[in-house]
């Protein structure tokens, strides 16, 4: 009790000092978590997109990226077509851009695909999908960004378009994109015979191994890859884990600085205290304790605080209406838990000096000026 | 009183042989080959002129500092080992400096369980030790207040428990009445010799003041480096 007394009691006695340095850690935090999480978020997103209604996607193998993915519709047709496959979905990612939009995701799909299936259609009839080249559907948020009304036509890039139906759906990326008939966007984005990838459901999921063999062996510069799978091996979503956790990690480098900065003030200016602490049979280890305790009761209540204000960002900016839909403040334990983690060992590293520092210090020499 | 009559009747708790310090590498030769015994329950006064090395010495008796040459051991166990550095410092040595060198953020019950918790000793068994030394020392009433409310002489009474809270055999203290005036200087030094009297320490003190340093068993004088005992009243 006194030793937590001991603890808590310096770091009352620099209020400000201490206040400043918790909240470089709960700002470091709160980065973390918000860059992780939108990142996480915009992962899901995306995979959510591959994974609609299907357990199964296939691309061109060694591409960094599926927009340069070209599956040929040869292949799609042969796929569809054996048994184990319920149904074979090829759709074609494009990128357009406005004067006011850089990003503008297009998709082209077919009838069948679960995007125009399931979706909720605002304004619309699913049936007419793809009855002409120049038909397109929009996302809600697109129709917004767009200024594009149902049965209006629109300005997409080079060509106009004529607006059959709005959808609504709760993924970001799919709720800002436009729907195009995939000979539509195979001729908007001169990949004529040719998707980006193929989404596949399987009649039976344990056909999984034998569906991936056969792609394997029928044509090799194909990939197949169940859905967890593409999320745990493709490299855009790799680098964009990295880069998250990077940021977040300098953001929190920067906190573990300031501990350290107010460790270091601590422990210089109780020289004398710390020699007492010595005389009256205080170990090196108890000693170390006691720095180290400071910065992690300066770390956790930092990591705590920081959850607290990044989790508030996070929905704040959920309710951003131009963010609607791109933002998922699902905040998994496990990034928790490695925020703190990262958090508490930052704050050690940072009174990792500091400690040895009031270590080394001979009471003999501290007390001898009184 | 007979010195050497009261040595042979009791324990030798402090024993000091040959020993040498010096400063600033060799330049300054503080002590120069002091050898000392102290019997268990014996209260010394060390006197002398500033820089004649009392500090030194009381620091060298409780391990604070190491001598060039010479060995220290308080109730058998060698000084000069680290290894017995923190067992001296928990169990058989306690301090009163000139300054109290209280924590002044804690009150004075915490304060004086600082040594308890370096020691590891129980809490109900520091609480009761707490209780007995404040009410010894008049300190009961105080024991929720902190260090900044207490005057000089509750301060240096504090220091005085802090000091006697594990049981050490040894108290060594330096001028501990040197920031007092005279009479609360004279009334802290009643309550040191008391005390020690009760509680069966040896006692150690490095004071300017001749007149409480001839209310010693033993008073010792050093100069240029060494002891020399001389007759007390």
């Amino acid at each position: 009790m006194i030793f937590l007394k001991l603890i808590i009691t310096n770091l009352r006695r620099h209020r400000i000092r201490s206040f400043i340095s918790t909240a470089g850690i709960a700002f470091s935090v709160a980065a973390m978590l918000t860059v992780v999480t939108i990142l996480q978020g915009a992962i899901g997103m995306f995979s959510g997109i591959l994974s609609s209604d299907s357990e199964i996607i296939v691309f061109e193998r060694n591409v960094s990226d599926l927009f340069f993915s070209n599956v040929p519709a040869a292949a799609v047709e042969e796929i569809a077509g054996w048994p184990m496959v319920e149904h074979a979905d090829p759709v074609l990612f494009g990128v357009v851009s406005s004067a006011d939009h850089p990003i503008i995701t297009c998709f082209g799909l077919t009838t069948s695909d679960a995007r125009i299936r399931k979706a909720t259609w605002i304004k619309g009839d699913r049936f007419k999908f793809a009855q002409h080249a120049d038909d397109v559907v929009l996302g809600e948020r697109a129709a917004e960004f767009l200024a594009a009304n149902f049965d209006s036509h629109v300005q997409i890039g080079h060509a106009t378009f004529h607006v059959i139906g709005i959808l609504k759906t709760a993924n970001g990326f799919e709720d800002g994109g436009v729907f195009m008939p995939l000979n539509t966007a195979q001729s908007f984005f001169h990949k004529e015979g040719a998707s980006s990838v193929v989404t596949i459901k399987l009649r039976n999921k344990e056909d999984a191994a034998a569906f991936k063999s056969r792609i394997k062996a029928k044509y090799g510069n194909l990939i197949a890859l169940e859905d967890a799978e593409f999320t745990r091996s493709y490299s855009q979503f790799k680098i964009l884990k990295a880069t998250a956790w990077a940021v977040g990690g300098c953001g929190l480098l920067l906190g573990g600085l300031g501990v350290a900065n107010t460790m270091i003030m601590s422990v210089f200016t109780r020289i004398r205290e710390i020699a007492i602490l010595r005389v009256n049979g205080f170990s090196n280890l108890q000693i170390a304790a006691m720095i180290f305790g400071e910065s992690a009761v300066v770390s956790v209540v930092g990591a705590l605080a920081g959850l607290l204000i990044g989790t508030c960002f996070l929905y704040a900016l959920k309710l951003v209406p131009a963010l609607h839909g791109y933002i998922d403040v699902t905040i998994e334990p496990l990034i928790m838990l490695i925020v703190i983690v990262l958090a508490l060992l930052t704050g050690i590293a940072g009174a990792l000096y500091p400690a040895i520092y009031a270590m080394r210090i001979r009471a003999v020499e501290a007390l001898r000026f009184e | 009183m007979n010195t050497s009559a009261k040595q042979q009747n009791r324990t030798i708790v402090l024993r000091a042989s040959d020993v040498w310090k010096s400063y600033d590498e060799g330049t300054i030769a503080v002590l120069k080959g002091v050898s000392f015994e102290a019997a268990e329950g014996q209260t010394i006064a060390l006197c002398g002129p500033s820089g004649c090395g009392k500090s030194t010495l009381l620091h060298l008796f409780g391990g604070l500092d190491e001598p060039d040459r010479g060995s220290v051991s308080v109730n058998n166990i060698e000084v000069n080992s680290h290894r017995n550095l923190l067992r001296l410092l928990r169990h058989e040595v306690g301090f009163v400096f000139q300054l109290h060198n209280l924590i002044p953020d804690l009150t004075l019950e915490e304060n004086c369980l600082i040594p308890t918790v370096a020691a590891g000793l129980n809490h109900k068994e520091a609480q009761a030790r707490l209780r007995q030394l404040a009410d010894r020392t008049g300190l009961s009433h105080r024991l929720n207040h902190r260090i900044q409310k207490l005057s000089g002489g509750e301060r240096q009474r504090t220091a005085l428990c802090r000091a006697l809270m594990n049981k050490p055999k040894i108290l060594l203290a330096d001028e501990p009445t040197g920031s007092l005036d005279e009479s609360t200087s004279g009334t802290v030094f009643e309550l040191l010799l008391d005390i020690v009297a009760t509680e069966g320490v040896t006692l150690v003190m490095a004071t300017h003041d001749r007149g409480l340093a001839q209310r010693c068993d033993r008073l010792l004088e050093m100069h240029d480096g060494r002891i020399h005992e001389t007759a007390t009243d």
